[in-house]
This record gives C-alpha cells, sequence and structure tokens, in this order.
C-alpha cells in the first residue's frame, strides 16, 4: 500500500516537473532568421568597451545597446552595410574587424605580406652567400692503392 | 669594432626604441570620427525638471562643453570636483549628459557633490550616447557657435588636461 502510494507522489512529481520544463524552452528570439543576422553583423563589428571582442560575444552594457540598435535597424528593413555605416560614423573604422583598404591602413594590410617578402630575401641571400660543400680533394694512385687496401677491393669482393 | 658587430646592436636600439613608442601609445582611446562634424542633435528632458526639454538647437551660438556623466560610474566622481572648480571659473558652461543613469541617483549626486552644470539633460537609454560615439563615461566634448564638434577627450578632466588640451581650443573659438 505505501508502495503504491510512493509511486503515485513520484508520478506527480515527475508530472510537475515536466510541466514547469515546459515553460523553459521558448525561443529566445521571436524572429530566428533576423537574430542570426543580427549575430553575423555583431561579429564583425568590436566592442568598444571590451576591444578583443566582437559585438556578438561581448555582455558589456554599450555592447548590449548596440546589438539592439542592430536588432531595430535590420527589422526597421535596413540593410547589413548602412548599418555598418551607421556604427563606423559614431566609432570610426575601429569599430570594423575588417578595416578599410585606404591610404592610413595600407601598411597594415601589405605589412605582412611585405614582412614575408623581406624574410624571403633576406633567406634568398644568406644561401646564396654560404660557400657550397668543398670538393674531395683528388687521390694520388698511391692513395687509391692504400685506400682499397684498407677498404677491401669491392671487386674482388663481388666476385667471391 | 668590426661593422659587423654593429649591426645587432643597432638592431637592439631600434626594437627598444619601436617597443617604448608602443608603450607610451593609448591603444583604448579612440580617435572620433565626429571631431570637425555637427554634433548629433537631440532634445531630452532636463534632470532639474523632467517636463522641460532642451535641445542642442538651443545652444547654437555658444562654445559649450558637453560632459557625459552617470552617478554610477566612478571615474566622473574623479573628475567631478574639477568640473565644480571649472563652473566657477565661467570660462565656458558646461552641460551634461546624464548617460543611461536613474534620475533619483543622479539629482542626489548633483545635490552632494555640487552642480558643476548649466543645464544636464536625461540620456536614460543611451541612445544620444551611441549617437555622440561614447564608448566609456565620462567623455568631454567642445562644441563651437555653429554646433561643431571640436574636440573630444575621453576619461575624466583634470586641470592638466584642461589646460593642454581643451582651454587653447575653447580660447580660440572664443575669440
Amino acid at each position: 500500500m505505501t508502495h503504491c502510494a510512493a509511486r503515485l507522489v513520484a508520478i506527480l512529481l515527475l508530472a510537475v516537473c515536466t510541466l514547469a520544463g515546459a515553460g523553459v524552452a521558448v525561443p529566445v528570439a521571436a524572429d530566428p532568421a533576423l537574430e542570426s543576422r543580427v549575430n553575423t553583423l555583431g561579429a564583425e563589428l568590436r566592442c568598444l568597451v571590451c576591444q578583443n571582442q566582437s559585438l556578438a560575444d561581448s555582455h558589456a552594457e554599450l555592447a548590449v545597446d548596440l546589438k539592439n540598435q542592430i536588432r531595430e535597424q535590420l527589422r526597421a528593413g535596413r540593410s547589413e552595410q548602412q548599418v555598418i555605416d551607421y556604427m563606423t560614423e559614431r566609432y570610426g573604422d575601429f569599430v570594423l574587424y575588417r578595416p578599410p583598404l585606404k591610404a592610413s591602413t595600407v601598411l597594415l594590410w601589405a605589412g605582412p605580406a611585405l614582412l614575408v617578402l623581406l624574410g624571403l630575401i633576406a633567406l634568398w641571400r644568406s644561401l646564396g652567400r654560404r660557400p657550397g660543400t668543398p670538393e674531395p680533394p683528388a687521390l694520388s694512385a698511391a692513395d687509391e692503392q692504400r685506400a682499397l687496401e684498407l677498404l677491401g677491393d669491392p671487386r674482388r669482393d663481388a666476385g667471391a | 669594432m668590426s661593422p659587423r658587430l654593429l649591426v645587432p646592436l643597432c638592431a637592439f636600439i631600434l626594437l627598444g626604441a619601436l617597443l617604448g613608442a608602443g608603450l607610451r601609445l593609448k591603444p583604448r582611446e579612440i580617435p572620433s570620427p565626429l571631431i570637425g562634424k555637427a554634433a548629433p542633435a537631440f532634445s531630452l528632458p532636463l534632470l532639474s525638471e523632467s517636463q522641460r526639454a532642451l535641445a542642442s538647437a538651443d545652444l547654437k551660438g555658444k562654445v559649450w562643453l558637453l560632459n557625459v556623466w552617470a552617478s554610477w560610474c566612478t571615474p566622473c566622481r574623479e573628475e567631478h570636483p574639477f568640473l565644480v572648480a571649472l563652473a566657477r571659473e565661467q570660462i565656458v558652461p558646461i552641460y551634461g549628459l546624464n548617460y543611461k543613469d536613474d534620475p533619483r541617483a543622479a539629482q542626489e549626486w548633483i545635490q552632494r557633490l555640487g552642480n558643476p552644470y548649466a543645464e544636464s539633460v536625461l540620456d536614460r537609454d543611451g541612445k544620444v550616447g551611441i549617437d555622440y560615439g561614447v564608448y566609456g563615461v565620462p567623455e568631454t566634448f567642445v562644441i563651437d557657435r555653429s554646433g561643431v564638434i571640436r574636440f573630444k577627450h575621453v576619461g575624466p578632466l583634470t586641470r592638466e588636461v584642461w589646460t593642454r588640451d581643451l582651454l587653447p581650443i575653447v580660447q580660440q573659438l572664443r575669440s
């Protein structure tokens, strides 16, 4: 009898748990497609407060506000480029993880290639300057005879 | 000494100079694209009287400082005594943008620490702050007679920064 009651209680508890859990799985975003656009764009933009995190990653208050701005503007039908322009008007190119190519950023873009090129040139020159492996000195007939005696005559060994 | 030995020495000195210069840079200070551009327009309720609003257009014709502050911001407390002293000198009016703050806490702050502001306006959701490219409170803007931003300082304003950076600009704009 007590077993029965315990079982009943367990079933009731499980039912309550299921009911309680049912409310949790509501999607966070009302519009998943919009949310994914917000996140893609947020990953391209730098958080101004943490500076080594993207807007999408950051939980800083300003980052949350800026993400809300992105969401609002995309919802209002603005394009990704318009939102990026909105951000750069206020925070400059600094906000972009992919800075545009212009006079002030040429070194930034060309720098790595330039360094590789310099490295290759340095490598080329240092390899060119190094003397090659020296030619083995020529043996006199007597030396060769002696070497053959010491090493054994390979022709004779092969024949045996 | 042979010239070959001088190469590593020169390389070391160059590298040291480069790294030394790097230490002096302030990578956290983001250059504002708004310098030389019209200050973003706003019309916001006053902290002192929330039924009334102040618009940026009302300030056309005078040189003014826009100081972004909040009662939750610790560096703001650091700069506050200087702002109070500066306001007393009456060189230039300071307008406050109370950024994402609780108006009650802001009023209490003003009462306790003194009010350097000609007026403070409430930017409760921080939208105007975003328009001004605010990323770290406190920030101070110098705005000229025609409403163009001439200078921006990020971080607490001190007597030193004021005399070195802001005062010459303010004087030039007023003359």
